[in-house]
């Protein structure tokens, strides 16, 4: 469905090591804005290009890795719908109150399969862009370090893959747009929500509730350029590119934030329309379905998360 | 203050590298294009790169708790990427990639152990 009760990614909470240190991360050098701070110290930050009042939120805690990630629903109606539709799955929810994430309304918390947790959301303050709605410009030259365009949407790794794929395709009506498979079994699944190639993906793997990436969204193949000579300028752990994904076709470089949690900034990436094929790769051409140009396999880049 | 050099041996492959008091044992192995401990995040979250020191003493920055207990790091195990020398060390390796997609990497009937 691309007219989905689902809009789209939300937010994503992430745990960090050293608020100062990712703090620096996240601002200089992805380019995110810092919108707020709360009572529990967490940070809240927006991308220039985003309306609503935050999209990440880091918080100090003993060990990196995800929080939760949030969609943005059609309204209150579809949040009761949603909230339905999730419980007779059989996924444990729970409401959090307006106002827990500052400038948030009513969350729907719930648990998948692979381990995770999600929560949907009607209603987050409107904050602007960088360049407003009226005859606006069409970039941002305040931003900073890479310029992030807006959060776009995550990569999990977790066990039970085939449930958290029929959570996200049957409860909350997402679409497969590709699919990795050894055999008849799936090791991954590309999600959407949207007209995008995917607003959500998981790898199978034996933990469960792991974070491979989270990514952010630039406009050109010249701006991941630009972020990977910002990655060497200030030393940023690199992971891997800039390359291209054959999933996907998104160009791509991924790094570390100083907590070693992935991130990601890419370009392009095909369009999803809900009448299209799922796009199905197999594992003899894993390589190329990874990495287009490489064509080889990462230890690194599969197996490492938080 | 000037920076203070010193030597890190690995046991398990014997390779030695000079590593300075201002950089993390994972860092110096790999500018120095030298293998040994597996390279992951680089920021003490992953827990790939984990450690025991066997000799010598270490300072160590905040890292996962998820992959080195307090227990652990009172016992010298540490993840180098977040450890700095303080003198000559000699370390163990625990830390390893997961390889959790086993079904691909693995050769057939090759049988990677899931960890
Ligand atoms: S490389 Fe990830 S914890 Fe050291
Ligand atoms: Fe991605």
């Amino acid at each position: 469905m691309a007219c989905n009760d689902v809009l789209r990614p939300g937010h994503v909470q992430l745990r960090v090591l050293d608020m100062d240190d990712a703090h620096k991360h996240y601002t200089k050098r992805l380019g995110l804005i810092e919108t707020g701070r709360d009572a529990q110290g967490r940070v809240y930050l927006k991308a220039w290009d985003e309306y609503d009042w935050f999209s990440v939120v880091l918080r100090e805690a003993d060990e990196p890795g995800m929080d939760f990630m949030a969609f943005k629903v059609r309204d209150t109606d579809a949040l009761d719908r949603l909230e339905k539709a999730v419980r007779e799955f059989g996924c444990n929810v729970e409401r959090i109150p307006a106002g827990e994430l500052e400038h948030c309304g009513e969350r729907v918390r719930f648990d998948s399969p692979t381990g995770h947790t999600f929560e949907l959301y009607a209603e987050k303050d409107f904050h602007g862009n960088a360049v407003g709605t009226t005859n606006p410009d069409c970039f941002c030259d305040e931003v900073k370090g890479m310029g992030a365009h807006r959060f776009d949407h995550c990569l999990l790794y977790g066990d039970d893959l085939d449930g958290t794929v029929k959570l996200f395709r049957e409860a909350l009506g997402f679409d497969l747009t590709e699919q990795v498979m050894d055999g008849d079994l799936m090791i991954g699944a590309f999600l959407t929500c949207s007209n995008k190639a995917h607003d959500l993906a998981i790898i199978r793997h034996a933990e469960k509730g792991k974070l491979h990436h989270a990514s952010f969204y630039l406009e050109s193949w010249d701006e991941v350029l630009r972020a990977a000579d910002l990655i060497s300028k200030y030393d940023i752990s690199i992971d891997i590119g800039p390359t291209r994904h054959g999933i996907t076709r998104g160009k791509t470089i991924y790094f570390f934030d100083p907590s070693g949690n992935r991130n990601e900034v890419f370009a392009g990436g095909s369009t999803w329309y809900p009448d299209q094929p799922t796009i199905t790769w197999t594992t003899d051409q894993l390589g190329k379905a990874i990495f287009y140009h490489d064509r080889q396999l990462n230890e690194r880049f599969l197996e490492v998360v938080t | 203050m000037s920076e203070c050099i010193y030597t890190v041996s690995l046991s398990d492959t014997g390779e030695s590298y000079p590593c300075s008091d201002e950089q993390n044992l994972l860092r110096a192995m790999e500018a120095l294009g030298r293998k040994g401990i597996p390279v992951g995040c680089r920021g003490g979250g992953c827990g790939v790169c984990k450690i025991r020191v066997g000799e010598g003493r270490i300072r160590a920055l905040k890292m996962s708790r998820a992959h080195v207990t307090a227990e652990e790091e009172a016992e010298g195990v540490v993840l180098a990427c977040r450890a700095f020398p303080l003198s000559d060390l000699r370390l163990a390796v625990i830390g390893k990639m997961r390889k959790n997609l086993c079904r691909i990497q693995s050769a057939p009937g090759a049988g990677h152990k899931q960890t």
